[in-house]
């Protein structure tokens, strides 16, 4: 029989004010194996820990029952307290009466009789807990990045310049994400290139730091601190130590017809190619799928033309194996496709372009090499309309509900740069709020309405309609002055809502990351851990955990880089110990455990048992403590009940029932 | 044997083919099992004797050739020999093993289970015509029997003739099928080494109809149908020692586990409790073998709670049947991230 | 506690909540003071998969009027597929507990999030009211524990 305390805290007037606490207390001693009960002020405070350590030691408590706020909030301190006083923690279980009763329920006598259940269930589990003590797991010092934009890059620097190895994932042939296809950023119109550049170079030089470009992700085992990676480089067909760069096969390359990723399918590149110039590495790839030579067999230029040798046809795919403490998850974004926005008609004509591609005529590497010129006749537009929150902020199921943060700012950016250049150009922007918190940000948007003359009006537009002269007729409306408006325009920018990277999906189910309905990886908490995932050991930089810009996205990277570093600082972990464990004599073997585990922590063992007298090998299930995380469902799937889990087991759960149904 | 078919005529040897072909599966059987015991192959046969009434032949195991005298094999042979398995798989030596075309996917269930081991069997596929519910006899009034003809059924004797002490009594073979041979999941077998005899589908209604009538009931109905069923069980367990799909080595209603250790039934939920639990565990598992509602004394229609999980894992998840894969998951342990949320059953009202 | 004839019906409601989300939701609420009855009495468990069919029926057993299941909304499990087995066990199990009988208003399965206090509190709001409708659990109740 256990000798349980029970320590009822008033938390000031929080509990008290709708808990008659003293009942409560009183109640508790004649509960099965209580021995003393009281009740405080403050639980939490030193003075109210001591108490607890003091009954601990007077009364020779084996288990204590701390009645107060969510063991969310104070489990962990409940428990240390415990500890010290030479109490094994997990003997500590928490009745919750503030959250679960006092806050929520105004009649005392009904808040009293509640809070009095739940003491009631807290004590019959604990009177069934048993010690348990953390296993100790290692931590392998070294870090990956999933992504290569400026997420990525950043965060690999930040933990690489703190004397860890890092590895980059990146699934295209190079480094430098959606910040390399920008032309310039807001709200100091720095270009783009020419400040991500010198940080891709940094991270291709640094010694830490590990590139693995045009390569994926494949499989993720293990856990926090020692996670094992299987990452697939896909086969570039180039010897990436032979290559110079020359791109002279890109030059003479045969299949030019492939739309350009990099310029949004703006133009065309060949078949073996870098995405952009200052692409790194700076080394090619065949695109197998648009090489004549891998399509027909025939063709074979680009090794003719190659002085170094470098291409090689044969290369195969290859899986690289590594081992790593930490993972951070930078896999950034994509603009969402706008199939179902027919009314801008996006997909009849070409003068209808999203804000990125816009970004890429206006790049002097872009499609028009720079030039303001509408792509269906390549005549210089005199009239732009810029739509704001295309799929953002959407009540209907067609777009998202969230606001994707940086159209706001890049519009006021594109709307400037173009008065900039172009001042005959009429620049127009509809909008259904201006969004501008941030550093500069307000005066920057005020610069392209003031200084620039850029036209905002307030309204949503309802169609925009091709003319037979190649003019766009756009419909809108202007909420302030209540009017309908119909304007020719030249071009129409749509700023097409953001969503995560589509590859998250699969990479989240890798890692056991949470991942919200919009597809962004949740944070372990949405103020106080706002770069974690609620996976230890996993950590979220940039848009991969939501809408951001860049200096959010590089605070971010740097915020999650110390995440993974404090990780990589520790020797060892200790693991939870509410895992899983299989009773030997009660274990059918029947595999049916293993099937239902996210962690693959069940093996099966062939095993000598002794059965009351009957010795016999049996196949056994085995749960690997250090990869059990603790979720019980294999419990469930256990018909015989062999699988039972520590700290939340089949007679302590039971035991709260019986108590809360008593 | 050779010398003998040597000195045979060519009339003579296709009378013996003829024989050999009127053969009943129950002397093929035999015969084969002697010959894979005398040369090794097997260590002991598994199959059925004589019981102490003509419609009740037990499980046995047979280890001498001389023992296999006693072997029968008829319309009553009705036992599921899978879950002896999962003994003889612990035992010395292969097991010949007669099984049925249902009983297979018990077998090949308990396979996928672990619990059985392939290497340990000799599996001969037994045909079968459908198995007989003496219950259904004896509620035709047939009472005193002696002995019953035609249990062995062939194409063209469809009826039972009855030896009563009253007389001589006659009945359709198709009336006194078990309810499971009714629903037959047909004539193949899942797995097996060989075959011996012809089976027939003897499917003639549908499986759920019984189901879909209790679904149509008010909520107060369906509750009275199942008190009033359930209110019979004495739990003797019957049910549970006899299924294969319910192999625990220890059950959760016998250990400590749940607090839950068989006891007297205090009150009417134990009992229900018993039997939704158990239906629970081998949701998904269960092959629809019909056992358990054929050796339950009180004659409750346990087969119903698995047949309703099986109507809604097929309805739900896409039809699936225990033990026609060796696909490890089951409905139970996968998912689609598109499966129908729970409120659906009061959504269906 | 006995319950007196005469008095108003106040039903035994257990709800499992998982750790990540549901038990955060139902914090949330609590911090959010938006009540929800008293009646309801919530147990914390790692995850919804964790919710054996045998705790239920024991609920059920011991005289719960009403038993209900929080977890991640799928997809969002902190366990990435533990409330996947769980929809699928309690689809199974409350279609079997409506099939004898048991009234299906007694059983449900809520997705609620750490962030949806409201929607916490709504529900439960909701399934008070949705067993106050339905009675008293006499169906299922073990007939020794009334007067305990």
């Amino acid at each position: 029989m256990q000798r349980v305390g029970v320590f009822v805290c008033h938390c000031g007037s929080n509990i008290a004010a709708t808990v008659d606490v003293k009942k409560v207390a009183e109640m508790a001693l004649m509960e099965p194996g209580v021995v003393h009960a009281e009740d405080y002020q403050y639980m939490c405070s030193e003075a109210g820990q001591a108490r607890i350590q003091e009954a601990i030691r007077e009364k020779q408590l084996t288990g204590i029952v701390v009645c107060s706020c969510s063991p969310r909030m104070h489990e962990t301190t409940f428990r240390t307290a415990a500890q010290r006083a030479g109490l094994n923690p997990y003997m500590v279980e928490i009745a919750n009466i503030r959250e679960h009763c006092s806050w929520i329920h105004k009649d005392m006598e009904e808040a009293t009789k509640k809070a009095v259940l739940l003491m009631r269930a807290a004590v019959a589990k604990v009177n069934l807990n048993t010690p348990l003590r953390p296993g100790e797991s290692r931590v392998t010092k070294r870090a990956l990045v999933i992504g290569g934009g400026i997420a990525g890059i950043q965060t690999a620097l930040d933990i690489a310049d703190a004397g860890y190895e890092v590895d980059i994932v990146e699934k295209t042939p190079s480094i430098g994400g959606r910040m390399s296809q920008l032309d310039k950023t807001f709200p100091t119109l720095d270009c783009s290139a020419c400040i991500l550049t010198p940080k891709m170079v940094e991270a291709n030089a640094h010694e830490r730091i590990t590139i693995y470009t045009y390569s994926e992700v494949e499989k993720v085992t293990g856990f926090v601190g020692d996670f094992t990676v299987d990452i697939r480089k896909k086969a570039r067909s180039v010897d990436m130590n032979k290559c110079t760069g020359c791109g002279v096969c890109q030059e003479k390359c045969p299949s030019k017809k492939t739309p350009s990723e990099f310029n949004r399918g703006l133009s065309t590149r060949s078949a073996i190619y870098t995405p952009f110039a200052q692409a790194i590495p700076n080394v090619p790839v065949i695109d197998r799928e648009h090489c004549i030579k891998f399509q027909t067999g025939k063709c074979g230029v680009c090794a003719k033309v190659c002085q170094a040798g470098a291409i090689d046809y044969e290369q195969k795919d290859e899986i690289i194996t590594q081992k790593y403490g930490a993972i951070v998850v930078a896999t950034g974004f994509d603009m969402i496709r706008l199939d179902d926005y027919d009314e801008y008609a996006y997909s009849q004509s070409k003068d209808v372009v999203t804000s990125l591609e816009l970004e890429r005529i206006m790049n002097a590497a872009g499609p028009t090499k720079g030039h303001l010129e509408r792509l269906s006749d390549g005549k210089a537009p005199k009239e732009i309309v810029f739509i704001q929150c295309v799929g953002s902020r959407c009540a209907d199921n067609r777009g998202k509900s969230y606001c994707s943060k940086i159209c706001c700012m890049y519009t006021a950016k594109h709307a400037m740069l173009i008065r900039d250049k172009y001042p005959d150009v009429n620049v127009t922007v509809f909008y259904i709020d201006v969004r501008t918190p941030g550093k500069n940000f307000d005066e920057f948007y005020r610069r392209a309405v003031e200084e620039y003359g850029v036209n905002y009006i307030k309204g949503q537009v309802g169609k925009v309609i091709p003319q037979p002269d190649g003019r766009l007729l756009v419909q809108g409306v202007d909420l302030i002055d209540n009017r309908q408006i119909l304007k020719e325009a030249d071009m129409v920018v749509l700023a097409a809502a953001i969503e995560p990277d589509p590859d998250v999906r699969k990479i989240a189910t890798m890692l056991t990351a949470s991942i919200d309905t919009n597809n962004f990886l949740t944070e372990a908490h949405a103020k106080l851990r706002p770069v974690e995932s609620p996976t230890a050991g996993i950590f979220l930089s940039g848009v991969c955990q939501g809408p951001k810009d860049i200096p959010e996205t590089v605070s971010q990277a740097g915020a999650a880089a110390v995440k993974a570093i404090g990780l990589l600082a520790k020797d060892k972990l200790l693991t939870n110990p509410c895992t899983a464990h299989s009773d030997e004599l009660l274990c059918n073997g029947c595999s049916q455990c293993a099937n239902v585990c996210p962690y693959g922590a069940i093996s099966y063992e062939d095993r000598q048992v002794n059965d009351h007298g009957i010795r016999e090998v049996r196949r056994i299930a085995v749960v690997n403590d250090a990869l059990c995380q603790g979720c019980g469902a294999c419990t469930v799937t256990c018909p015989s009940g062999a699988m039972d889990l520590q700290g939340f087991s089949n007679r302590q759960i039971l035991a709260e029932v019986d108590a809360l149904c008593r | 044997m050779p010398e003998c078919v040597k000195t045979m005529s060519q009339a003579e040897r296709e009378i013996h083919l003829m024989t050999a072909q009127q053969q009943t599966t129950q002397t093929q059987v035999v015969n084969r099992a002697k010959e894979l015991l005398a040369d090794g192959t097997v260590a002991r046969v598994l199959g059925w004797k004589a019981g102490e009434l003509p419609y009740a032949p037990q499980p046995a195991y047979f280890e001498k050739e001389e023992d296999l005298e006693e072997f029968v094999y008829n319309g009553f042979c009705g036992a599921n020999l899978s879950k002896y398995m999962i003994e003889a798989s612990k035992l010395d030596g292969k097991t010949l093993v007669c099984l049925k075309p249902c009983d297979t996917y018990s077998f090949r269930q308990l396979m996928k289970e672990h619990r059985v081991d392939r290497e340990k069997a000799y599996i001969i596929g037994v045909g079968c015509k459908g198995k007989l519910d003496i219950e259904k006899i004896k509620a035709q009034g047939i009472k005193g029997i002696q002995s019953i003809q035609g249990a062995e059924r062939t194409d063209d004797a469809d009826t039972l003739t009855i030896q009563t002490l009253y007389g001589e009594r006659t009945c359709a073979y198709a009336d006194v099928m078990l309810e499971r041979c009714h629903v037959c999941k047909g004539k193949e077998h899942m797995i097996f080494d060989e075959l011996i005899g012809e089976s027939r589908d003897t499917k003639d209604r549908d499986r759920f109809a019984q189901v879909k009538e209790i679904e149509a009931m008010t909520p107060g109905e369906r509750f009275a149908f199942f008190q009033k069923e359930l209110s019979r069980c004495i739990r003797c367990n019957a049910c549970r020692n006899v299924c294969p799909a319910c192999s625990c080595r220890k059950c959760v209603f016998d250990s400590s586990q749940f607090d839950s250790a068989q006891k007297a039934n205090a009150d009417p939920f134990e009992e229900k409790m018993f039997h939704i639990i158990r239906a629970f565990h081998v949701a998904g598992r269960c092959t629809d073998c019909g056992e358990c509602s054929r050796v339950c004394p009180q004659g409750i229609p346990l087969h119903l709670f698995n047949r309703k999980f099986i109507k809604d894992i097929n309805e739900f998840y896409g039809e699936y049947q225990a033990g026609a894969d060796l696909e490890p998951r089951g409905p139970l342990t996968s998912y689609v991230f598109e499966d129908v949320e729970p409120g659906i059953v009061a959504e269906r009202g | 506690m006995s319950i007196e004839a005469k008095e108003e019906f106040r039903p035994k409601i257990v709800a499992f909540c998982c750790n990540w989300c549901s038990y955060a939701g139902a914090d949330l609420a609590g911090s959010s003071r938006l009540s929800y009855p008293a009646d309801v009495k919530i147990i914390r468990v790692p995850c919804s998969c964790r919710v054996n069919p045998m705790f239920i029926l024991r609920a059920f057993e011991k005289g719960a009027d009403g038993v209900i299941i929080c977890g991640c909304h799928p997809g969002d499990c902190h366990y990435t597929t533990g409330n996947f087995y769980a929809r699928r066990r309690m689809t199974l199990l409350f279609s079997m507990l409506d099939f004898i009988g048991v009234e299906s208003g007694r059983t449900r399965v809520e997705w609620v999030s750490a962030a949806e206090g409201v929607k916490f509190s709504a529900t439960m709001n909701e399934f008070v009211e949705k067993i106050r409708s339905l009675g008293k659990n006499v169906r299922l109740e073990d007939l020794r524990c009334q007067n305990v």
